[in-house]
């Protein structure tokens, strides 16, 4: 599905110390960016728990992007780094259940990079856009169906 | 005298060893026996689904619901049992969150009749499938449908209570039968409702015996590729993927004390909203490297992460079932 009138939803879990001074700095240098992006706020990418991304996802976001502080420059020492395993496996299980990992995206963003994050949210919102909504059940009860074997047989 | 209050058991999606795991009570069965009326139990005593629908609602004190929501008759019986008890327990890991037959979620139902009835060693050369009916001289039959994905008991009825584990601990089961017993004697209290009973209160990790140092793990290996097994070392430090860090406690730790790692059959541990989320969070913590090729080098050692860190989860899981599969075809 490519439907140029969809606005994909999408969550950004940012860090405190880096990534949300920069969307900040972006919106202080009036830095466009598209406003599909909800920021939440974490501490430190090394606080984003994946039940974040999984009820995220299955609560109807179309992506989810998880930025921090480039590797080395984390506050807390290498918690980015354990964002960034989280993130690979994460990606990993996604791919089974059918979701495109694409949907799932992590960027490094110090916080004077607000043009820079800036632009590559935009590039995500795109990239989103392109690949549809998700609609993950929304309506479970809804998404139960008992088709007939000859259906599923056939 | 008064009467007897009713007990039922039943099992839909399910194995069978929920059943048997009751049964392995030993002489607490008496009990069970001496304190109610088994009225439906269709393992154990011949009763008919329309003998169960005769009956008042609310009249059944006790059900002990084991399997998942697979078919249409799994989802009336659910019904139908929800109706007619007054306390209706979520047994076995099937009934609680899908348990194995929930990592059927990840296929789309198709695949898994045509696996059932036409694989290597199911000679089925004309492609013949059950049907949902057909006429017989007798009139028409019908058979259950299956449902496109597995279903937990909650996501079908209000359930009172949740008993994990696939099967429960015997002392676990014994435990509950005595509190129940002692409840209808008037001489103790249930638990608030969504409790879960039978459990202990933390994780598997903390009942687990084995020594634990800091974990940096820079490979992981299947048990069996694994010699010799230190047999007091922590099995996660090792390499070998443990689910306990995730896992309710209540089985003191069956698993990891018989020399093999914990697979999760007793859940999401308490707080824990999504089991394979909090599991991921646990194996890329212990994970011992910072380039993603190192990364992902080491992450291959766990060739099926759905099916690592959703075994017993997946249909009780946030996303539920893979879009395959929730499309049916
Ligand atoms: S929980 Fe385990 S033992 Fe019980 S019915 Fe399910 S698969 Fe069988
Ligand atoms: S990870 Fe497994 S072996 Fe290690 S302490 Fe926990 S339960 Fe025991
Ligand atoms: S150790 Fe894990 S898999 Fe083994 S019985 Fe306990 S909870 Fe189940
Ligand atoms: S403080 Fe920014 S990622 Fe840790």
């Amino acid at each position: 599905m490519n439907d140029k009138t969809f606005e994909p939803t999408i969550i950004g879990f940012t860090c405190n110390w880096c990534s949300y001074r920069a969307a900040d700095t972006a919106g202080t240098a009036r830095v466009k960016y598209a406003p599909n992006v909800r920021l939440i706020r974490l501490m430190c990418s090394g606080r984003l728990d994946p039940t974040f991304v999984f009820k995220a996802f299955a609560g109807g976001a179309d992506g989810v992007m998880v930025t921090g502080c480039h590797p080395g420059d984390c506050h807390y020492v290498e918690q980015n780094y354990k964002a960034l395993r989280r993130f690979i496996l994460m990606k990993r299980v996604l791919v089974q259940m059918g979701i495109d990992p694409a949907r799932l995206k992590l960027q490094w963003a110090s916080a004077a990079e607000g043009v820079q994050l800036a632009a590559e949210i935009n590039k995500f919102v795109e990239e989103v856009r392109a690949l549809g909504p998700l609609h993950w059940n929304l309506d479970y009860q809804e998404a139960v169906s008992t088709p007939a074997m000859e259906e599923v047989t056939a | 005298m008064t009467a007897k209050p009713k007990f039922a058991m039943y099992w839909a999606a399910s194995c069978g060893g929920c059943e048997i795991a009751v049964l392995n009570i030993h002489e607490k069965i008496l009990d069970v026996d001496a304190n109610f009326d088994v009225v439906f139990w269709p393992v154990a005593v011949d009763a008919k689904y329309k003998d169960v629908e005769a009956m008042e609602d609310g009249s059944i004190l006790l059900t002990l619901f084991n399997g998942g929501i697979r078919n249409d008759e799994n989802e009336h019986l659910a019904k139908l049992l929800r109706r007619k008890s007054q306390i209706l327990v979520a047994f076995g890991s099937c009934a609680c969150e899908g348990c194995i037959p929930g990592l059927a979620n990840l296929s789309p139902v198709g695949d898994i009749v045509h696996t059932a009835f036409n694989t290597l060693t199911t000679d089925n050369p004309h492609e013949i499938y059950p049907r949902a009916s057909f006429d017989v001289p007798e009139g028409e039959l019908h058979i259950p449908r299956l449902a496109n994905v597995l279903r937990p008991l909650d996501l079908v009825v209000d359930v009172d209570y949740y008993m994990p584990g696939c099967p429960p601990e015997s002392h676990q089961i014994a435990a509950v039968v005595d509190l129940v017993v002692k409840v209808v004697k008037g001489e103790a209290e249930l638990p608030p409702k969504g409790a879960v009973i039978g459990v202990g209160d933390s994780t598997v990790c903390d009942e687990c015996p084995r020594a634990r140092n800091v974990k940096s793990i820079t490979e992981f290996k299947r048990i069996q590729d694994v010699a010799p097994v230190d047999p007091n070392l922590c099995l996660l430090e090792q390499g070998i993927p443990c689910n306990g860090p995730a896992t309710r406690s209540g089985c003191n730790s069956r698993c990891p004390n018989a020399g093999t790692q914990c697979i999760g059959c007793y859940g999401p541990a308490e707080g824990v909203l999504d089991y394979g989320a909090r599991l991921i969070a646990a194996f890329a913590s212990v994970i011992d490297a910072k380039e993603p090729e190192e990364i992902e080098r080491i992450l291959d050692g766990i060739p099926d992460p759905v099916g690592q860190v959703y075994r017993f989860n997946l249909a009780g899981s946030l996303l539920k079932a893979s879009a395959e599969a929730w499309k049916a075809k």
